[in-house]
């Protein structure tokens, strides 16, 4: 087993977690789904580097705190989250399970050509990783779009957030730490405070669905 | 390749496949805490039932007494264009593989047709759930076999299974990760084994493969009984080759270790059957759905 062998299947093992968060219905195994694609995203980088000595301690480092935030802090807050308002499973999507994944079969052939337009010469370390970052991205709009609960849509905006942080990782070698830095912190702080809300809106309406916070209430 | 070679790995698949069956009961029925059958017990119902006569019922035609032996002689042709671990098979020609895949068809087909042929609706019943599954694992079947003839260059089973492992780059590999996955489930489908079916009930609810034989008796029963033992062994085999990517470079070794390797994937049903229970069957179509997913990016990974 070589190197690129593992970058590949951890880049693939990204691109199935993202299929089995659009074919699950429960909040914890949603949240599990989430820790192992945090955990194959942090060692894409490590993977992907040519030789033990190309190694730099900002990668290692990144990857380091990158699985704390994304595999042990917000999994532990989305699960505290769930919980706390005591919502087990997503019942009636937008847009049924089977349905998902087929749309998503056909957005992995989408993002795959349009990574043709980009071309070989992007300066990347593994082909696979762009159309992975871009088929995260849009699974990541799909829950957020076709789900009901907040918390699910939190999930979707976790899940775009790692196409970005893949975006990153194909371009490890040149982005300065302080980027990825920012973008963990953004994403830390606005999960806390999505968890916060959510518990809010459930303590006060007894639900989380966000289509029925549309309607009107004295 | 040497003819004592084909003759050997022919005739160990025609002697050793009803042992299958023996091994994965033992298996459940260790997970169950149990003694269980003796593991030759294939064996001694098939000699029973050869050493029977056939019934036929009035309202069949000659369908329902041809089916088993075509069944059989389907079967033991697929056997022919399996290679074992790699080593070209008797039978080897380019595009063999949609010929498998299409022979395999054809013995679905003759059962379901001698379902119907018998004119009982509960037989009917489960020739359409035959269809309607199958109608779900063929294409996915067919979807693996692409991305082996995609990710190698080669259009015969035995060039494939060679060409893997050996000098196919990490882009094909990681697909055949991926496609084994899928033939797991597509396995399970096509020999009716647990989350799909449950070959040992007999409750009509629930029985897909059994409710279509259940008019068979005697000779008839042991053909079609023997021609799915056969065809379990050739989808083990036809696993374990793509699966497995070790080769040891003499052929009688590699024979014993791919034998030993289809033994395996026979513990390994009997853990699935074990662990998991039988799907409902309106959520059969999830599982394949699911397989299909994996097929396809498997598929979408190997062509890029």
């Amino acid at each position: 087993m070589n190197n690129s062998l593992w970058a590949e299947i951890l880049v693939l093992g990204v691109v199935l977690t993202n299929f089995r968060l659009l074919a699950s219905s429960r909040l914890f195994g949603l949240i599990d789904t989430m820790q192992i694609q945090a955990i194959a995203l942090c060692a894409i980088p490590i993977a992907l580097a040519p030789s033990a000595s190309a190694l730099s301690f900002r990668l290692v480092m990144l990857a380091l705190i990158t699985l704390a935030v994304k595999g042990w802090i917000l999994p532990r807050l989305l699960k505290h989250a769930v919980q706390k308002t005591n919502i087990q499973r997503e019942i009636e999507p937008f847009v049924g399970y089977d349905f998902s994944i087929m749309v998503g079969i056909i957005l992995l052939g989408v993002c795959f050509l349009i990574s043709y337009r980009f071309g070989t010469d992007a300066n990347l370390s593994s082909h696979f990783l762009l159309p992975s970052a871009l088929f995260s991205l849009l699974i990541g709009l799909m829950i957020i779009i076709s789900r009901r609960k907040a918390l699910t849509q939190v999930i979707g905006y976790l899940t775009m957030e790692n196409g970005v942080y893949l975006f990153g990782a194909a371009l490890a070698i040149k982005e300065p730490l302080l980027v990825e830095m920012g973008v963990l912190l953004d994403v830390f702080v606005a999960v806390f405070i999505m968890g916060i809300t959510i518990y809010q809106i459930n303590s006060e309406f007894d639900h989380i669905d966000t289509d029925r916070l549309s309607e009107l209430k004295d | 390749m040497n003819p004592l070679f084909h003759i050997l790995s022919w005739f160990s698949a025609l002697i050793l496949s009803p042992l299958l069956v023996g091994v994965i009961n033992r298996t459940k029925a260790f997970y169950g805490g149990r003694k269980g059958q003796p593991l030759l017990q294939a064996y001694y119902d098939l000699f029973k039932l050869l050493h029977k006569g056939a019934v036929y019922s009035q309202t069949t035609s000659w369908i329902f007494r041809a089916a088993p032996i075509i069944s059989l002689s389907v079967a033991l042709t697929a056997l022919l264009l399996i290679p074992v671990m790699g080593y070209r098979s008797v039978l080897s020609f380019r595009g063999d593989i949609i010929f498998l895949a299409y022979i395999l068809g054809l013995m679905r087909f003759v059962i379901v047709l001698a379902a119907l042929d018998t004119g009982s609706a509960f037989e009917g019943m489960g020739a359409s759930r035959e269809m309607q599954l199958s109608l779900l694992a063929e294409p996915i079947f067919l979807t693996c076999l692409a991305v082996l003839a995609a990710g190698t260059g080669q259009l015969d089973l035995s060039g494939m299974i060679k060409s893997l492992w050996s000098t196919s780059t990490s882009q094909t590999n990681a697909a055949v990760l991926l496609i084994t996955g899928a033939l797991i489930i597509v396995l399970l489908t096509e020999n009716a084994r647990i989350p799909v079916d449950d070959p040992t009930t007999h409750l009509e609810l629930t029985m897909i493969h059994e409710v279509m034989i259940l008019d068979y008796g005697g000779i008839d029963l042991a053909f079609i009984e023997y021609a799915s033992a056969l065809k379990l062994w050739t989808f083990s085999a036809l696993l374990i080759g793509i699966a497995f990517p070790f080769r040891a470079g003499s052929p009688h070794i590699d024979l014993i270790i791919g034998i030993g390797g289809i033994f395996l994937i026979a513990v390994m049903i009997g853990i699935i059957e074990s662990t998991m229970a039988r799907l409902r069957l309106l959520r059969l179509p999830q599982m394949m759905i699911a397989a299909a997913a994996l097929s396809l990016t498997a598929f979408i990974w190997v062509i890029k």
